[in-house]
């Protein structure tokens, strides 16, 4: 919560340095996105994804996975939902479910190869699943420029219009697509559960806090990751479902698909702290800054780019406190230093840290 | 058109594209060198195109502006050596928010300053190219045949080793990660005062990325980077010259299919070279096994 006020302000000075009145703006931020009849309910626009990805990097992480590739999961998902709406008979009200399950198992197929990799050969996650994204990436534009480029949309980049049995339904008024958000709210339950009363999120559990514990009481490794991944990866990919039958009710270019949710959401579970519910509450932050970004871009005439302004600081404020707040916790039995020190004369501090790392 | 000429546009135009990376590579092998992995670049970079271009709009200097850019980048650098190795935090998405946080802070304030062309650019083929060969060489032989590669070696495979020989280990990850930040800048500045005089929000598109992937595709070796730079360069260029036989995108995405490749192979057959420095996204404490 401290890094959150921390960033708010540490973006106000940025908007003073712009030019703008740093508490102006902020109360334009909370009128424009929050009382304004219809504005509400944009927020929940980019929660949607925001939460189904953030749901399932919660559970990677926690298995300590670094997944970083939720957003070329999302677009995975985005192009298999969009390949079952346009090239395959699926019609009538099987449409939208077949759809989802595609997307699923296009995400959860587009992070098994960073797994496998990392589970056989050890390579780094961080980097495969990151390549991943830009992988997805050209593959969308690719599909949306060449093969899949609608015949009915001569000149532009995107692909015919899905059939109506293939747009989800909105809660009138908004554009909300409820069944994408009521998958998601179920999911966070799910995973909760299933992180805390499974045999299955004991193993995750285990082996994220303590791989060699994991090994030693004959978890499978192998097993618990891949499940973890294709969990992960599906959910990304559902979100990606969302994005299409949702809100575009086509397959575009990749960057309006998805509004860099991929990477938004690693902060999203970040912040969650490993709590798969928590993710309720974080999404619906995020979701709130991006539609602030929309605010900003009419009302203060600011470039949508301030999200990733807000994103960022947020992101390192968090990890930055993190040490802090773990040095904190642990002091907490003493008596508080008069100026807490700097966590880098940590190391010098007399011997039997090594235990409380 | 002689077959030969073409070949030739195409590698000159290939070197053109690849000046960037390959200055931005140097610097994240330096870092990456000395155990930090900075997924930042893509942020430094575009502040360093940013900064570059303003200062050499403002002033007329172009290589003012490159020299602006290398600060700027430094400056982005040190936040991240800061929470990576002062507060130990997880290096990648550290990186991560210097990316977003660069990529944003460009957008914001270089709104008022597109769509001009810079009045007096550097000459794209003039200065920086061949400068960063010699760079490249340089680097090399800094890092393998001198009393400081070993020691920028030895905090990257094993700090413990290097505290125990006195090394401030701190102290040399810092260094690496600024330096490697005021090359990423230079690399981005080189995008708006040479490659293309102007000031586009968003004008590095990935080509941060694509550096990280060619530190990793160059065994974090300084010369190999001169080559893996030119090979990236011309795939991109080819890229745009094809684009009526073949579609752009394969041929894109190949850098970062190409890295894959090469971690995963470098895995299976154990090859020495691509072994990634041991300590590569560990915090160094004392102490601590």
């Amino acid at each position: 919560m401290v890094a959150i006020f921390a960033a708010f302000i540490a973006a106000g000075g940025i908007f003073s340095a712009y030019g703008i009145n740093p508490i102006h703006a902020y109360a334009v931020i909370a009128h424009d996105a929050l009382v304004v009849p219809g504005a509400f309910p944009e927020i929940f626009r980019s929660t949607i994804p925001l939460l189904l990805t953030g749901v399932g990097l919660v559970l990677a992480f926690r298995a300590q996975f670094y997944n970083i590739g939720a957003e070329g999961q999302l677009l995975a998902g985005a192009v298999a939902a969009t390949g079952v709406a346009l090239f395959t008979p699926v019609r009538g009200p099987m449409t939208l479910p077949v759809m989802f399950a595609a997307g699923f198992v296009g995400g959860a197929l587009w992070g098994l190869l960073p797994s496998l990799l990392k589970l056989r050969l050890n390579v780094n996650e961080v980097i495969t699943t990151l390549m991943m994204n830009y992988i997805a990436l050209y593959f969308v534009s690719w599909l949306v420029t060449g093969p899949w480029r609608g015949p009915s949309v001569r000149g532009f980049a995107y692909t015919d219009q899905f059939p109506a049995a293939a747009w989800l339904p909105l809660i009138p008024g908004t554009r909300i697509h409820w069944p994408t958000l009521a998958l998601g709210v179920v999911l966070a339950a799910g995973c909760a559960v299933l992180l805390a009363r499974t045999r299955l999120g004991f193993a995750i559990r285990v082996q994220g806090e303590n791989p060699e514990a994991a090994r030693y009481v004959g978890i499978n490794a192998l097993r618990t990751t891949l499940l973890v991944m294709l969990l992960s990866g599906g959910a990304a990919g559902l979100a990606g479902v969302g994005e299409v039958a949702g809100v575009h009710h086509k397959l575009l270019d990749p960057n309006q698909v998805s509004l860099g949710y991929g990477y938004t959401a690693i902060i999203v579970a970040w912040l969650a702290r490993g709590q798969a519910l928590a993710t309720l509450i974080t999404a619906t932050l995020f979701g709130l800054i991006y539609s602030s970004g929309d605010v900003m871009q009419v009302s203060l005439q600011m470039p949508f780019r301030v999200t990733s302004v807000f994103n960022g600081l947020i992101l390192f404020f968090l990890i930055g406190s993190e040490r802090l707040l773990a040095y904190r916790v642990r002091w907490a039995p003493r008596p508080a230093p008069a100026d807490p020190p700097a966590p880098a004369a940590a190391p010098h501090r007399p011997s039997g840290e090594e235990q409380w790392e | 058109m002689g077959v030969v000429d073409w070949i030739l546009g195409v590698l000159v135009r290939g070197m053109a594209l690849g000046t960037p990376l390959l200055w931005g590579a140097l610097g994240e092998i330096y870092a990456e060198r000395a155990g930090v992995v900075n997924l930042g670049v893509e942020g430094m970079m575009i502040l360093g195109a940013f900064f570059a271009f303003a200062a050499a709009q403002v002033t007329g200097h172009p290589g003012l502006g490159l020299l602006v850019a290398a600060v700027i980048g430094g400056m982005a650098a040190l936040l991240h050596a800061f929470v990576s190795v002062t507060l130990r935090a997880n290096q990648f998405v550290s990186g991560l928010a210097l990316s977003m946080l660069g990529l944003g802070l460009a957008g914001l304030l270089g709104r008022g300053w597109e769509g001009f062309p810079l009045s007096n650019p550097l000459p794209e083929l003039s200065i920086l190219p061949p400068l960063g060969v010699l760079l490249a060489v340089a680097l090399w032989a800094l890092l393998y045949h001198t009393r400081w590669g070993i020691i920028l070696r030895t905090v990257g495979e094993s700090p413990a080793a290097a505290d125990a020989m006195g090394i401030d280990v701190a102290l040399v990850r810092y260094l690496a990660v600024v330096f490697g930040g005021m090359l990423a800048g230079v690399a981005g500045g080189f995008l708006s005062v040479a490659y293309r005089p102007s000031w586009t929000e968003g004008m590095t598109g990935g080509i941060g990325w694509i550096v990280v992937a060619l530190a990793i595709f160059a065994s974090w070796d300084p010369l190999r980077a001169i080559g893996a730079a030119l090979l990236f360069g011309t795939l991109f260029h080819l890229s745009f010259r094809l684009q009526a036989w073949i579609p752009p995108e394969p041929l894109q995405m190949m850098p970062f299919a190409f890295t894959i490749l090469v971690l995963a192979i470098a895995a299976r057959w154990g090859a020495r070279a691509w072994q990634a420095p041991a300590a590569l996204g560990l915090p160094y404490l004392r102490g601590e096994r």
